[in-house]
């Protein structure tokens, strides 16, 4: 029991001293705690698929008040600026090609005659697909444009409704903003870099100034110098993601609709799995070189194949079996489903477990090169 | 090296020419023996462009959703069958909403298409409704799926009209093309993207680490009592790693073009020239950067975060750079990424676009010019 008493005091002693290293210097603990808050703030901002300022150009070749009318539903939606009245149409290439509109929008001679003898016309859009999401989300905004000037010149000139209508209704994120989901899912990502950083460094830093082996000769045992090495990089995971989670709710105003138990129980196991294998790269790394260069190889596969910015469900299978030792891809899981669907614990677990056997192998893995290294 | 560097005249140049020589030959030598670098500049970038190039797609296919039939007449199975037969969909068909919802909550379904008991009924009278729920979660791709289903009920009810069971009405249709990227294939504009990615963490590293190192080993300090100048000396060190680099750069494009079939519609020789630009220009960072910090933890850390997510989240690779707000576009404005990926896309997708190509090269080669200054002057404030 006493034995037990001694451990964790000599863990305690060995993280409070690990804390100090890297928070002392003024400069490492402003690199600590800086980053993953203005990166919140900014990437917040930036990272969304959602647009509201779409550039256009209009050539109108009716010049009639249906056309006028169309366009001004264009103007009035707040995101679509028009950027030329274009004469002709050999008049397209250049403004798409110099980037200046991403949209053309080309309405032809008789569409008003056409309209008011009860034919369909037909709208032209031209989107520049440099960035084909983006042109494909704004080509969306305008077919629900068109749609509404559908139905009140259905209305006003006696077409009869459409058999069929689709009424849509999206659950957890009724506006549909993307930002809703980024945001959640970057509790983790920026959390990750620096909290594998630290680990794989520390140790490695340890080991080229050769302070390894004199805590080597100290009573600490194999596990206990492990603990004592994690301890910290989760304490400064933990507050960086809880700096990251008031941006999210303070700043961008996302409601969260889950418990903290179940976001932060998520968040251990997951940093539990991060410091895992910060622990096994400072195993397999011979200087703080290798070790940051090993971190860097895996952090950037770990940030872009994790479900943050394109879905999982679109990686081809052998991609898909890849993420599977991708601790940031549970934890995005995770954070977003607690975050924006309130989901328990129970509704997780196909997301724990995972983390739990990551962060068990790894963490086991790294004992095990550690101590076959004392011998 | 022993030689009492000449001063002016027309012999100063020659003697410039040949201590920067050594200085690359040496540098080289380095390399040769030092496989790490070779796999940090040649085959890592190879190793990531493959693995993100199959990885990530915005493309929508196979989407599973669960289909609601509450009463099976002949119209709901009709268009329920739409489903069926649609790439972009796999659905499961229930009888009643608990079953769906309970699927959708387990994140079984990406959405439910409900077809209400009184559906027929309602087409009789043109006033039927078919119900979409979407998993709003990831909003993009909720958006994309909103679409392909209102795309397939579109289709049926104009079935519908042209079997003269109903009229149909639509004043307006929109006729949409896609230019550059017809098939719409997200890969397009990925893969560009990613070589600027992968091109700016490589080039980082290489320079963070070499000169890290230098500085440790203190063997900086021992060119100082040499004729050398600390341009000679970044040259020297630049250039074998530019190569390597470019080599890198090469594969990346090799493999975009050939494996992922991103055309290549301007020039090579521009293509490559930006792509120099580029490469000084991540090199001369992970100079700076490595120069400037003192301790390597801080200085690892600060590479990753100034060099890799910037130009994930702030390069416009994703994301629209039009939509964000000033302060946020601001600061992309200093961010070399952003003109690089505007020159990819661009070079790649719709040609030599010279109204794109000329500001965005200037802007980068200016940023190299700059970055050069900086880092002679940084390493001779050290070395002083």
């Amino acid at each position: 029991m006493t034995g037990m008493l001694d451990a964790l005091l000599r863990i305690a002693a060995l993280t409070r001293k690990e804390l100090l290293a890297v928070l002392k210097d003024r400069r490492s603990r402003m690199s600590l705690l800086i980053p993953p808050v203005i990166q919140a703030l900014v990437f917040g901002y930036a990272a969304t698929y959602d647009l509201n300022h779409v550039t256009y150009a209009a050539l109108d070749q009716d010049h009639t008040a249906a056309s006028r009318q169309l366009l001004a539903g264009l103007d009035g939606s707040g995101v679509f600026e028009r950027v030329a009245n274009l004469q002709r149409a050999s008049d397209i290439d250049s403004l798409i090609d110099a980037r200046r509109a991403l949209l053309i929008v080309q309405i032809d001679a008789q569409f008003e005659r056409r309209l008011l003898s009860g034919q369909s016309a037909d709208l032209q859009l031209i989107a520049d697909g440099r960035n084909s999401n983006t042109a494909g989300t704004a080509m969306g905004y305008v077919t629900s444009i068109v749609q509404q000037f559908n139905s009140s010149w259905g209305h006003d000139h006696g077409f009869a409704a459409p058999p069929v209508q689709m009424v849509t209704r999206a659950w957890y994120n009724p506006n549909l903003e993307t930002r809703w989901f980024m945001i959640p899912g970057m509790i983790g990502t920026l959390t990750l870099i620096q909290t594998m950083m630290l680990t794989a460094m520390s140790v490695a830093r340890e080991r080229e100034q050769g302070t390894f082996d004199q805590l080597l000769v100290t009573p600490f045992r194999p596990f206990e110098i492990m603990a004592g090495k994690s301890l910290p990089s989760i304490v400064v995971g933990m507050i960086q993601a809880t700096g990251v989670l008031l941006v999210a709710q303070l700043w961008f105003r996302i409601p969260f609709a889950g418990s903290y138990l179940s976001l932060y129980a998520g968040l251990l196991l997951f940093l539990l799995a991060a410091v895992g294998i910060g622990l096994l790269v400072s195993a397999v790394a011979a200087t703080m070189q290798q070790a940051m260069l090993y971190s860097m190889l895996l952090i950037m596969p770990f940030s872009l194949l994790s479900g943050l910015t394109t879905p999982l469900s679109s990686m081809p299978s052998a991609v898909q079996y890849l993420t599977a030792i991708n601790p940031l891809r549970y934890a995005i899981d995770i954070t977003r489903r607690v975050y924006l669907e309130g989901a328990g614990l129970d509704l997780l677990t196909s997301d724990l477990w995972p983390l739990a056997l990551l962060a068990a192998l790894t963490l086991s893995a790294a004992a095990w090169m550690f101590s076959n290294r004392m011998q | 090296m022993k030689k009492v560097a000449p001063t002016g005249g027309s012999n100063a140049w020659p003697a410039k020419i040949r201590r920067i020589r050594a200085l690359v030959l040496k540098e080289t030598h380095q390399v040769v023996r030092d496989p790490s670098s070779i796999a940090i500049g040649a085959v890592l970038p190879l190793i990531l462009i493959l693995l993100f190039g199959y990885g990530l797609s915005l493309d929508v296919k196979n989407v599973p959703i669960a289909v609601v039939i509450e009463y099976p007449t002949p119209e709901a199975i009709e268009l329920a069958a739409g489903f069926r037969l649609s790439p972009y969909f796999h659905p499961t068909m229930t009888r009643s909403m608990p079953p769906a919802q309970h699927l959708l909550l387990e994140h079984q379904v990406d959405g439910i298409v409900r077809i209400p008991a009184d559906f027929s009924r309602h087409i009789a009278a043109g006033d039927a409704n078919v119900q979409l729920i979407v998993h709003g979660g990831d909003a993009n791709r909720a958006r994309i799926i909103e679409g392909y289903v209102q795309g397939i009920v579109g289709v049926w009810s104009a079935r519908l009209a042209a079997q003269g069971q109903a009229t149909l009405s639509q004043p307006v249709n929109v006729q949409s093309r896609l230019w550059f990227n017809e098939a719409n294939d997200s890969s397009y504009f990925l893969v560009p993207g990613l070589v600027v990615l992968v091109m700016t963490l490589i080039g980082a590293l290489l320079t963070a680490m070499v000169m890290a190192r230098e500085w440790e080993r203190g063997t900086l300090e021992s060119l100082l009592v040499t004729p050398v100048r600390t341009e000679e000396i970044l040259l020297g060190k630049t250039l074998p790693y530019f190569v390597l680099a470019l080599f890198g750069f090469v594969l990346c494009v090799l493999s975009a073009k050939f494996l992922f079939h991103v055309p290549l519609r301007g020039s090579i020789w521009v293509l490559f020239g930006a792509s120099m630009l580029y490469v000084l220009i991540a090199l001369g960072i992970g100079l700076l950067i490595s120069s400037w910090a003192k301790n390597q933890l801080v200085a690892s850390q600060v590479t990753m975060l100034a060099t890799f997510m910037p130009a994930f989240m702030l390069s416009g690779f994703l994301f629209d750079l039009r939509s964000m707000p000033t302060v946020v576009r601001m600061i992309t404005y200093a961010l070399p990424a952003r003109y690089y990926v505007a020159l990819l896309q661009s070079v790649f997708l719709a040609g030599n676009v010279w109204s794109v190509i000329v500001p965005n090269t200037l802007v980068l080669a200016a940023m190299a010019a700059m970055l050069a200054l900086a880092s002679r002057a940084v390493v001779r404030k050290k070395l002083e």
